[in-house]
């Protein structure tokens, strides 16, 4: 779920993802078609409420109708692997999220809020929009703190405890031209033997691996992995998103996924490798030593 | 050359409208139009006539103009009417109200048995009510339960009369897949063995079991039977002219609508105007100047509508300090400020007339901001744009209104539907007593009309008038002494009123010279019957563009 005022980024963002989709077939669902969501060279086709995007890749609008576009979904374009929901300026993500959950097809990954780091702090104290901007960001699972570039150091480490406040279960991304990780929104791969600059690819800007690490772990035993979650998804930890495949003590398999603060584990798929676990923060957050902690025996 | 045919009806009274001739005896019709109205010795100059007396007894008005309904009112009655009060079908029918859940659901067991015995649906075939309000059952909620009580094998779905809400039985979760532990949504309350109770309430939520219990969009839009419907209901209203307010539009809609409306026993005007959705100012108005080409004398396109927030009762409506009464949190914005501005300021540049749903007072303070901005781009003197609702609005906000040449149409019926809800939870005393100002903007200044909001509250310009005139609610409380207005004033609103927010006072709302032939057809004359008694004026049928329509044929 990719939420924002207008204007906060998220079409590039949308744009950067279809770059980095690394095979994966992503279907982005956009309010409208409005200001073209897409960038041309990306477009292979288009029908309707429907672009085609190279890679296998497509783009909807739904209008005022989320809930039947995505009941549609699977019948239309069997074999997608990731939905990429961008919510309107005005909507509120969280209840968006909400709505979501009430499709059994669908599980979600997680809420991402765009704010533009040089206005979201006047835009929050607009009398109209304030409390929906507030209200965006609350939902937050990853801030992406959006144009760092355009303010001085000092205003943008202000902008960051600001955002800290309004979105206490979010986890703030200060980004430029709204480069982040391809991984960090569309999730980890535990199945490919990943290297930890290897699947940091940032379009559009800044190498990924000078702004962000990830870390890969091999564990051959069981541990307790809603300890594990708890311990990765505490703000200490620094891990804005992981993915695990880890042996439970009691006896399953499960998938661990976090994104800031939110974790779900699920059984494992079948042939998973168990005892993976890739995380990934911004380079000088993520603490080794206090991912290493939270896997330890105790 | 053959001259044109004259027919002179003669009536109990002729109340006009227009104020140089407020009163008649006679009206003579030509080509559908009005050649004045007057004593008979007047008329007759016009030459060799025909005199009809058949409304020698009957009082007549211009053809009432509903300002805000949709044509979904006609679509609804596809379905059970279970609602709280009396209300007449298009058939003429009164539906008796039911005045409690078991008599809803004993309502919805006879109508399954039906499905049943006449087999004509297979078992499976949904059954689908609407109008249900459970607000007047006490604190008695309306479950799944209640409803499996009516089928256990068939997907059975209520429609609430706000349209906000569904509640439908067992089946029906399950085909939508809701009939399961750990559901978290807002609008989805669960009992206490977890499972949904069987209430949706909200959009997403109501989508899911729509199209399982027969509300499918599909059912729902370009609907030409549910357009005669309609049709047939505003002939028994006195309805001449009526909104449908909004509709995408796309070219098969416009194509029927066009093809029905342009039949020539068709009765009623119909203006449709396009939602604003899903796609950008410049194309709306763009859309909206296309369509504006595709008018005709019955089907008028290419207006535009907007919404700018959500339902008081909703809680979705966006409201000023101090926000809801229960504390309830502030609603949400349906369409941010920018387009808003660019749509408004392209429509002037166009001359294309914007419509713009607000319920809540901040919602209102956003759109005239908003109107202020674009007329400093693109000065326009006289654009109509309304306020449609706007219920909230104070006296301030009037003024800003007037200073910024805006009509208001408000919505009078929410006194008696929701009134005590307005009065206890939702705004609280003081602005549910303020709720829809018709007395305040009418000595502001603000051109006004008054609203049903069809299929929401039932169609009925004098039921509109009535609530505006006694400001009564459901339990009798009167609701804003200070803001009711007069008879004479309300039937104004319901015919002129609403024209000028339409642009069409020059051609309807008034019998005189030139005018359409549109008038509503009396038994009874609401300046005489008693203020108290205006909804129950009694009507005889419509002249519309000067053909005859007793509501009796319909």
């Amino acid at each position: 779920m990719i939420g924002g005022f207008l204007g906060a980024g998220k079409t590039t963002l949308v744009n950067h993802l279809l770059r980095g989709a690394g095979g994966l077939r992503i279907a982005v669902l956009v309010n409208d078609f409005g200001d073209l969501p897409i960038d041309r060279d990306l477009i292979v086709g288009s029908d309707g409420d429907t672009l085609e995007i190279s890679g296998g890749c497509v783009c909807c609008s739904y209008g005022s109708d989320l809930m039947e576009a995505l009941l549609e979904l699977p019948r239309r374009r069997p074999g997608i692997d990731r939905v990429l929901i961008e919510t309107s300026g005005v909507a509120l993500p969280g209840m968006v999220a909400s709505a979501v959950g009430l499709l059994e097809a669908y599980a979600l990954d997680g809420i991402v809020v765009l704010a533009d780091a040089e206005t979201v702090r006047t835009q929050a104290a607009d009398v109209y929009l304030g409390d929906t901007i507030t209200r965006q960001l609350a939902a937050a699972d990853l801030v992406i703190l959006n144009r760092c570039d355009l303010v001085a150091a000092e205003a943008r480490d202000e902008t960051v405890r600001w955002a800290e406040g309004q979105a206490p279960n979010g986890r703030i991304v200060p980004a430029e031209r709204a480069a982040v990780p391809a991984e960090l929104m569309l999730g980890l791969r535990t199945h490919v033997g990943v290297s930890a600059t290897g699947i940091l690819r940032t379009p559009g800007g800044v190498a990924a691996s000078v702004l962000y690490e990830s870390l890969e772990f091999t564990l051959d035993r069981a541990v307790d992995v809603d300890q594990v979650a708890r311990a990765l998804a505490a703000p200490e930890a620094g891990v804005l998103r992981a993915k695990g495949c880890l042996q439970d003590t009691d006896g399953r398999l499960a998938m661990l996924q976090i994104v800031g603060r939110r974790f779900e584990r699920a059984e494992a798929p079948v042939g998973a490798t168990p005892g993976t676990l890739v995380v990934l923060g911004l380079r000088g957050q993520l603490d080794r030593a206090c991912v290493e902690h939270a896997l330890e025996e105790r | 050359m053959q001259q044109a045919l004259t027919t002179i009806f003669c009536a109990r009274r002729i109340l006009t409208m227009n104020p140089s001739r407020p009163e008649a005896t006679h009206v003579a019709v030509r080509d559908g139009r009005i050649l004045g109205a007057g004593p008979l010795d007047e008329l007759a100059g016009w030459g060799p006539y025909t005199l009809d007396d058949r409304f020698a007894d009957k009082v007549l008005m211009p053809g009432f103009v509903e300002g805000h309904s949709h044509v979904s009112e006609g679509t609804f009655w596809r379905y059970l009417y279970l609602g709280r009060f009396d209300r007449m079908d298009p058939d003429g029918k009164i539906w008796p109200g039911a005045a409690s859940v078991e008599e809803v659901v004993a309502r919805l067991q006879a109508a399954d048995a039906k499905l049943g015995t006449v087999g004509r649906g297979a078992p499976g075939e949904p059954l689908s009510g609407w109008g249900l309000d459970p607000i007047y059952y006490g604190e008695r909620r309306v479950s799944r339960q209640d409803l499996d009580q009516v089928s256990t094998t068939r997907a059975v779905g209520v429609m609430h009369a706000s349209g906000h809400i569904f509640n439908v039985n067992s089946c029906a979760l399950e085909l939508a897949g809701l009939l399961r532990l750990g559901i978290n949504h807002p609008g989805v309350p669960v009992g206490d063995d977890g499972l949904p109770t069987g209430e949706l309430k909200g959009p997403d939520a109501m989508t899911l079991v729509g199209r399982h219990i027969g509300f499918d969009r599909e059912a729902l839009a370009n609907d030409e039977p549910g357009l005669r419907r309609f049709a047939r209901l505003c002939v028994r209203q006195g309805v001449t002219t009526a909104t449908d307010l909004a509709n995408l539009l796309p070219a098969d809609a416009v194509a029927m609508m066009r093809r029905v409306c342009d039949e020539p026993r068709f009765p009623v005007r119909i203006m449709s105007f396009r939602r604003f959705q899903g796609v950008t100012p410049q194309q709306a108005v763009d859309h909206a100047v296309d369509l504006r080409d595709l008018s005709t004398e019955m089907l008028r396109l290419g207006a535009i509508k907007l919404f700018v927030d959500g339902s008081i009762q909703g809680f979705s409506a966006r409201l000023r300090w101090p926000g809801y009464y229960n504390g309830a949190p502030n609603g949400l914005w349906y369409t941010p400020p920018r387009p808003i501005r660019e749509l408004y300021r392209l429509a002037l540049e166009q001359g294309i007339l914007v419509h713009s749903h607000t319920n809540g007072d901040q919602a209102t303070d956003m759109a005239l901001d908003c109107l202020e901005q674009a007329l400093l781009d693109e000065p326009a003197r006289d654009h109509r744009f309304t306020l449609q609702h706007c219920q909230l609005a104070d006296s301030a906000q009037f003024r800003r209104m007037k200073a910024l040449g805006m009509c208001v149409n408000l919505f009078p019926n929410h006194h008696f539907y929701w009134g005590d809800q307005h009065y206890a939870t939702t705004v609280g005393p003081e602005r549910a007593m303020r709720m829809n100002a018709c007395a305040t903007a009418l000595s502001v200044g603000v051109p006004m009309a008054i609203h049903s909001d069809a299929p929401v509250t039932p169609l009925g310009p004098l039921f509109t008038a009535w609530c505006a005139v006694n400001r009564r609610t459901a339990t009798g409380r009167t609701l804003g002494t200070e803001e009711r207005i007069g008879v004479a004033d309300a039937l104004r609103t319901i015919t002129l009123g609403a024209a000028y927010t339409l642009r069409l006072d020059g051609e309807i709302g008034s019998i005189e010279t030139g005018k359409r032939a549109d008038f509503a057809v009396l038994d009874d004359d609401p300046l005489e019957i008693g203020a108290e008694h205006v909804k129950d004026v009694r009507i005889w049928g419509t002249v519309q563009s000067g053909r005859v329509f007793p509501a009796g044929d319909m």
